[in-house]
């Protein structure tokens, strides 16, 4: 899946994250990722953004993320609307 | 035992905070919305959204339900395409009419066949909120085995019928009528439209029990503040209690004793009378208002 | 050495000193001593006016190493501590410890002197804002001693707690020293936490933008304890002393919580003639006195009284006869103000008459009920309300852990999680508050009756609470967030929490970052 845009999905509101991503060059995967609990779930955040990534066969991406304290499931469903946008 | 559906909460799909805690703010039924409160530009973001959260957030304690858009625009049909392979209890279709029940049935079918689920397991609420929706009611629950309740749309229906929406709501009596009395016909659910003034709890106490007097058995909710107000209305009073539980009795009785036609207090008590004290009982049970061997608690 | 809640402190931490480690609520009471005041006689003649801060400093001779105190009646509208600080500075002082009872994010002018080596010891019973911050990266020499109100008072009255100068910002005062928070244009109501630095430092000045003449009705604080009374043009700022009104929340599961917690109470068998109550001004624990108060008219019930911070909801239900009287440490509002000034079952307390545990009985003995917030809580009940989620400091007991300790039943409420936070951890970073005072954890998805209360889980196995266990709550909120890896912190100390009667309860280490 090609990346062939700018996109981003989610809000900053409370429980939310918002994602932001673009394109990169094939093979290049950068995050960067900010949030209210990163000490606590930084690692768990960027491991369910990275999974998505790859489970939805994306090869080359910049995502920015700023994260209001979204569980697992709002995270990945931001991440994949996100992509969907930016083919 | 079915499902109570004294409250169906609104809840709105796109709000990650809100579907976190839909399921303990003490409706019966949530309703998680991807029509009227998502955004023409967030609709692709609600129906992932709404899918994940069914996926993994324990919504066990109520009935989930997902309105989906209608099916004559681009959304409608990719919403069910999706939410229905999560398997939500049941899902609300708006501007409800015969053909689009029967779409969404053969829809829902062909999805339960490819996942496995059990066949006609997905219910529907027909969402009635047109004038030809209204006069059709009948059919329209019929159109699907899978249709469990009507839910009335007071807003759109007067719009549609080009009419003053008003706190009041003489103008939706005839509708409220007509869906009570289609929806007792049929066995089904009859849940009364919301009422849209969240600060005025008198007013939706009055209201609720206006629609509860009609035969109404449930009544959507916009904000979860309005829900013990609503199953206030709703719940069996002690009274109603006690005097179900004395005709239950006495049918007992007259049955040991062989009779088939009894009395009590001097009245005769006839069919009708005892499945209204069945479902009073049924309810108090469901409810935790008297235990399921009879006696009040 | 382990503290009896199993914390590993020091024996002695530079800065503060020998560790007197926490033992339980109640076990350091007895017979105990009030320190002796040193003064200078006022003659018939002799003038208490001054016009300037710097008149003052000409006057008092400040010197390094000196103990100053303030009060924070004026909360994040107070002027006063900035502006005798920068004087100080100005004046080359070093070296002071600022005794001051809670510190807000106005003070940020602080971290300025304490980088400068002005200040170089803070004692407080609640740090916010750019202070904590500093306080918490290490920026003091001295770790922060942290303390309850009524621990202030008791500290104060016996000594442990030695002032030099107490400053009181007085939104009246008269020529002769004695003050009212109820006139003037920063009027606060309450000044009840200004009693025992007024009563027992060597020297009280007060310092007013509303001089009237002698002498000032009512007196809430008496001449006898004022050396001087400075007039300056502005103690605060009006807009951040008090808010107009304080709102009930809307959000929703805050009220599933307050519903939850006062079928709880009910349960308890507390709603009976004569009871009192106490809650905060938060969210949440205002939404409790709503529901109590629908609870109290159904059983016709009159309280004796409702006390600590008052705010205009209280003075509701005090005027529609649900309580009898309120006993009022510091007023959150204009209409706590004006009932305090106008009504006399509105009554003062001090901070030693609400919390101090070394006194002939504190008003928090007499309460029944107790509503309490958590930042985190612990397996074992322990509250933390002292470090943010980050480990930083951002709060302090206030009163929380003088009326958990006192009340007949002490109710936390709390939502289950905090963006993605759960609430409830194996051990909490901070213990502000033993959980041997408290009673029960409400959230919106359960309730966990503290093991030591068998007769209150009793009673409450009768209802239709959805009762838990602790460790059932945890795993709730865990598996809906996920288990959050632990704040790492350092060696150093920079803060030492005292509980209310002087032990050391716990100490905050400084975090990494």
């Amino acid at each position: 899946m090609k990346i062939t845009k700018v996109a981003k999905a989610g809000t900053l509101e409370s429980n939310d994250i918002l994602i932001m991503v673009s394109p990169k060059d094939q093979g290049i995967i950068e995050l960067d990722l900010e949030s209210i609990v990163m000490q606590q779930f930084g690692e768990v955040i960027k491991q369910v953004i990275l999974h998505k990534v790859q489970e939805m066969g994306v090869e080359g991406v910049s995502i920015k993320a700023q994260d209001r304290g979204a569980l697992d499931c709002t995270i990945a469903a931001r991440v994949e609307t996100a992509l969907n946008r930016a083919i | 035992m079915q499902a109570l559906r004294r409250s169906m909460l609104f809840m709105p799909g796109n709000s990650p905070r809100m579907l976190q805690d839909a399921a303990i703010l003490g409706a019966d039924s949530i309703i998680l919305d991807l029509e009227d409160a998502v955004s023409l530009t967030e609709k692709d973001s609600a129906r992932i959204l709404v899918r994940e959260a069914i996926k993994t957030i324990d919504y066990s304690a109520v009935e989930v339900v997902v309105r989906v858009n209608p099916l004559d625009t681009e959304f409608g049909a990719p919403d069910i395409e999706v939410i229905a392979r999560v398997r939500p209890n049941t899902l609300l279709i708006p501007k409800a009419n015969e053909e689009e029940i029967r779409l969404v049935d053969k829809t829902l079918t062909k999805i339960e066949a490819e996942e496995g689920f059990p066949s006609g397991g997905i219910k529907i609420i027909a969402l009635i909120e047109t004038a030809l929706g209204l006069e059709n009611v009948y059919n329209v629950i019929k159109a699907s085995p899978r249709t469990v309740g009507v839910l009335l749309g007071g807003e759109d229906l007067t719009a549609d019928l080009g009419i003053e929406r008003t706190k009041e709501g003489e103008e939706i009596f005839y509708a409220r009528n007509k869906v009570a009395t289609v929806c007792r016909a049929l066995k089904v659910d009859a849940i009364d439209t919301p009422f849209t003034d969240t600060n005025d709890h008198e007013g939706l106490k009055k209201d609720t029990a206006r629609g509860k007097g009609l035969g109404l058995t449930g009544k959507a909710a916009i904000n979860p503040r309005q829900i013990e107000t609503i199953h206030s209305v709703f719940a069996p009073t002690q009274n109603e209690l006690k005097w179900a539980l004395r005709i239950l009795e006495a049918m007992e009785e007259a049955e040991k004793e062989g009779q088939g036609v009894f009395s009590l207090d001097g009245k005769m008590i006839d069919a009708p009378v005892i499945n209204r004290a069945r479902r009073i009982v049924d309810q108090g049970v469901r409810l935790g208002l008297i235990s399921g061997e009879g006696g009040a608690k | 050495m382990k503290n009896l809640l199993g914390r590993e402190i020091p024996d002695y931490i530079d800065g503060y000193g020998q560790v007197k480690p926490f033992q339980g609520s109640f076990s350091n009471c007895g017979v105990k001593t009030r320190s002796a005041v040193k003064l200078t006689s006022v003659l018939p003649n002799d003038q208490k006016v001054l016009s300037s801060l710097d008149d003052l400093f000409d006057k008092l001779k400040i010197t390094d190493g000196m103990t100053l105190s303030f009060h924070h009646h004026l909360r994040n509208g107070d002027y006063v501590l900035n502006m005798v600080m920068e004087k100080l500075a100005a004046r080359g002082l070093k070296g002071l410890t600022v005794a001051a009872s809670s510190i807000f994010p106005i003070h940020a002018p602080l971290v300025k002197h304490m980088e400068t080596g002005v200040v170089t010891g803070l004692i407080t019973n609640y740090l916010s804002g750019p202070v904590a911050e500093a306080v918490s990266r290490g920026r003091l020499p001295k770790p922060v001693i942290m303390q309850t109100h009524g621990g202030r008072a008791r500290a104060i009255e016996s000594g442990n707690l030695k002032i030099d100068v107490a400053f009181l910002a007085a939104p009246t005062a008269d020529t002769y020293g004695n003050i009212n928070g109820v006139y003037g244009k920063s009027a606060c109501g309450s000044l009840g936490y200004a009693v025992a630095d007024a009563e027992y430092a060597n020297i009280t000045v007060a310092i007013t933008d509303h001089l009237v003449p002698y002498p000032a009705n009512p007196i809430e604080i008496s001449q006898v304890y004022v050396d001087y009374v400075v007039k300056i043009d502005s103690i605060g700022d009006p807009q951040g002393i008090v808010s107009g009104t304080t709102k009930i929340t809307k959000d929703p599961v805050a009220l599933i919580i307050a519903k939850r917690a006062a079928q709880l109470i009910k349960a308890s068998g507390l709603v009976r003639e004569g009871m009192s109550f106490q809650t905060g001004a938060g969210g949440t624990s205002l939404a409790v006195a709503a529901e109590l108060k629908k609870i109290m008219q159904d059983e016709e019930v009159v309280g004796s009284f409702a006390s600590g911070g008052i705010t205009g909801y209280l003075v509701e239900m005090l005027e529609e006869g649900l309580f009898r009287s309120l006993l009022d440490v510091q007023c959150f509002d204009l209409k706590a103000v004006e009932s305090y000034r106008d009504n006399l079952s509105h009554q003062f307390m001090s901070a030693s008459m609400y919390g101090n545990p070394h006194t002939k009985g504190a008003v928090v003995n007499n309460l029944d009920i107790m509503i309490l917030g958590a930042t985190e809580i612990d397996l074992d009940f322990n509250v933390n309300v002292t470090t943010g989620s980050s480990g930083v400091i951002m709060g302090g007991s206030g009163g929380h852990s003088d009326t958990a300790a006192g009340s007949k039943l002490a109710i936390v409420v709390t939502n289950l999680m905090k963006a993605r936070l759960p609430i409830i951890r194996d051990k909490v970073l901070t213990i502000t508050t033993p959980g041997e005072s408290i009673d029960a954890v409400v959230t919106e998805r359960g309730i966990a009756v503290n093991p030591r209360r068998l007769d209150l889980l009793e009673q409450l196995s009768r209802t239709q609470l959805p009762l838990m266990t602790i460790e059932e709550l945890k795993q709730l909120a865990e598996k809906i967030t996920g288990i959050p890896k632990p704040i790492e912190t350092l060696e150093e100390i920079v803060a030492v929490i005292e509980y209310r009667d002087g032990t050391v309860i716990d100490v905050v280490r400084k975090v990494k970052m």
